[in-house]
């Protein structure tokens, strides 16, 4: 500290430096340095938690098992059935054509969801007429079960991919339109000012501005049109059995309640449940907590 | 009845021309007149304070000079589109520091491969050199209005607004802005019109204090400040004037209270 002392007494000599040295030291005072935590944090408090959850459950379901609670293997199969189950079509090689064929439907439907909910729901937002014309109905949809279009699109499209799209369609294009015009109502109005006096106006007003301020809620809005593709697709692939559309997850489930194999529908729900949280721990999680994070908005505890 | 942007070429004798401005707003109890016959004419170089009570429009006044809103009646004539300075830093959270100033210099037209150079250029003179990557968050308060000032100065214009950019600030943060915001005032020649309701601030800055009184605002008075810079807060006719003005402050309030 004593350097620093020396520096600012000889530096009080020029009127210039002498406001410069209070003013580093003013910075200096009231920055604080954020880091990431250490690992054994991150483990200790987000990875362990869910592990020892699963281990219960695990455990409970076993107990039921073994203490005879529900002696039925054709109501409830034991954990090993399930694992034997996974095993056998990990041999034949079909398990990851399952996941595979439920999988890039699901993704190649949300990237069209995107394509056609993002000129959307800028459109909705910026438009007073649109808006008002669309807007509650759009919103409405979201409340509007998806499957309840999977007859619907039987009829138009055919049991094709292309129906089980338009069904992932009708679920997710809402969700993600919605998510964006309620980021772009969020953008508080100062930002709006402040980019009108820069000369952001117009379109150059919604590329430079309003887009990425809205971000945030956009992004809350693809994490929500992900779930409802996912939710989509699987309704539609229970419904949709044709021998050349391929057996997915939600085919699988089907073939389980048709051979009346309760291990192989406890397989394929697991699965639909593993690939929904992968997706969003590998692909939306992250994306959300970077744009938090570098606009300061995730708050440590 | 507009505010016109006059261009670069028919050089005015004027930063800012505001003539014969009023302007209402449509309330619960019909029109509300809120700036009443408001003239003033900011010389190029000039300092002047705005300085007023609340409800005495001054932030409205400087949004009719920025052109984001238009006066009832009169005249606003500026050189160019006036860059404005808010109370918030108003800097884009998306951006980093150095993305924020480049942004202005982007949408003013400067090519590319002249905008880091001057976004350094103009760190520099806001003493934030190395803070090109920072994100806004990690900045203190002082260091974002200065990011923001610098932002504000790499619009070019001839004429800097500021609406009570310090308020916000901690005393002692805010009087190491107010050298800042002199020196840099006198480096660069921009004229400079400053609203605040800090009379001392008024005249710590300015070369021309402008009183406005309340509901609707008029202009009450003016005062031409002949203290040399650089002022210091706390200098004696720093202080004397400020009691002066702040008399007649007092007596422009008190009026609102007899009824």
């Amino acid at each position: 500290m004593a350097s620093t002392d020396t520096k600012t007494t000889g530096a009080g000599a020029k009127d210039g430096s002498a406001l410069g040295g209070i003013e580093a030291g003013l910075d200096a005072l009231e920055t604080s340095v954020t880091g990431r935590p250490p690992f054994r944090q991150t483990f200790r408090e987000k990875i362990f938690p869910p592990i020892v959850a699963t281990v219960v459950v695990l455990a409970i379901w076993q107990g039921l098992i073994s203490l005879k609670i529900v002696d039925d293997a054709s109501k409830l199969p034991s954990p090993g059935a399930v694992w034997a189950e996974a095993e056998d079509a990990w041999l034949k090689g079909t398990l990851l054509d399952y996941i595979w064929t439920s999988v890039s439907r699901g993704l190649f439907g949300f990237v069209l969801a995107l394509i056609i909910g993002t000129p959307l729901g800028l459109v909705v937002a910026r438009v007073k007429f649109v808006r008002a014309a669309i807007g509650p109905i759009l919103s409405g949809l979201q409340s509007l079960p998806s499957v309840a279009w999977v007859p619907a699109a039987v009829i138009w499209l055919g049991l094709k991919p292309e129906m089980m799209y338009a069904v992932i369609l009708l679920g997710a294009v809402p969700s993600i339109a919605n998510g964006l015009v309620s980021g772009v109502d969020q953008v508080p109005p100062l930002f709006l000012r402040a980019g009108r006096t820069l000369g952001a106006t117009g379109l150059r007003g919604t590329w430079h501005i309003v887009m990425p301020a809205a971000l945030p809620g956009y992004v809350a809005g693809l994490k929500q049109g992900w779930a409802f593709s996912w939710r989509s697709l699987m309704a539609a692939e229970i419904i949709a059995q044709a021998p050349d559309l391929g057996v997915g997850l939600g085919q699988l489930l089907e073939v389980g309640r048709t051979n009346s194999s309760m291990a192989t529908v406890f397989l394929a729900i697991l699965l639909i449940l593993f690939v929904g949280i992968a997706i969003d721990l590998l692909i939306f999680s992250p994306l959300e907590r970077w744009v938090l994070r570098s606009r300061g908005l995730l708050v440590k505890s | 009845m507009a505010t016109t942007f006059a261009k670069a070429a028919e050089s005015v004798e004027h930063a800012a021309r505001i003539e014969h401005v009023s302007k209402s707003f449509a309330g619960p109890a019909g029109q509300q007149l809120v700036l009443d016959d408001i003239s003033i004419d900011v010389a190029p170089g000039e300092f002047v304070t705005l300085l007023g009570a609340s409800g005495c429009g001054k932030s409205t006044l400087l949004n009719l000079v920025a052109g984001l809103d238009e006066p009832t009646v009169g005249s606003i004539t500026t050189e160019g589109r006036p860059a404005l300075m808010f109370q918030e830093h108003a800097l884009f959270p998306w951006l980093t520091a150095g993305k924020n100033i480049e942004l202005a210099l982007r949408l003013r037209g400067v090519p590319k491969n002249e905008r880091r150079e001057r976004t350094e250029e103009l760190l520099e003179l806001v003493r934030l050199k190395g803070a090109y990557g920072k994100r806004v968050h990690e900045l203190s308060g002082g260091m974002r209005q200065r990011v923001a000032l610098a932002r504000a100065l790499a619009q070019e214009s001839n004429l800097l607004l500021m609406d009570e950019p310090f308020a916000a600030l901690d005393a002692i943060t805010r009087d190491v802005l107010h050298d800042e915001l002199t020196r840099i005032w006198a480096e660069t020649g921009v004229s400079v019109l400053f609203v605040t309701h800090n009379v001392r601030e008024a005249v710590r800055l300015a070369q021309r204090v402008i009183l406005l009184s309340s509901r609707p605002g008029r202009i009450a008075r003016e005062w031409t400040v002949g203290i040399p810079q650089p002022r210091r807060i706390e200098d004696a006719p720093v202080a004397e004037l400020s009691v002066e003005i702040t008399e007649v402050l007092r007596g422009e309030i008190r009026r609102h209270g007899q009824h």
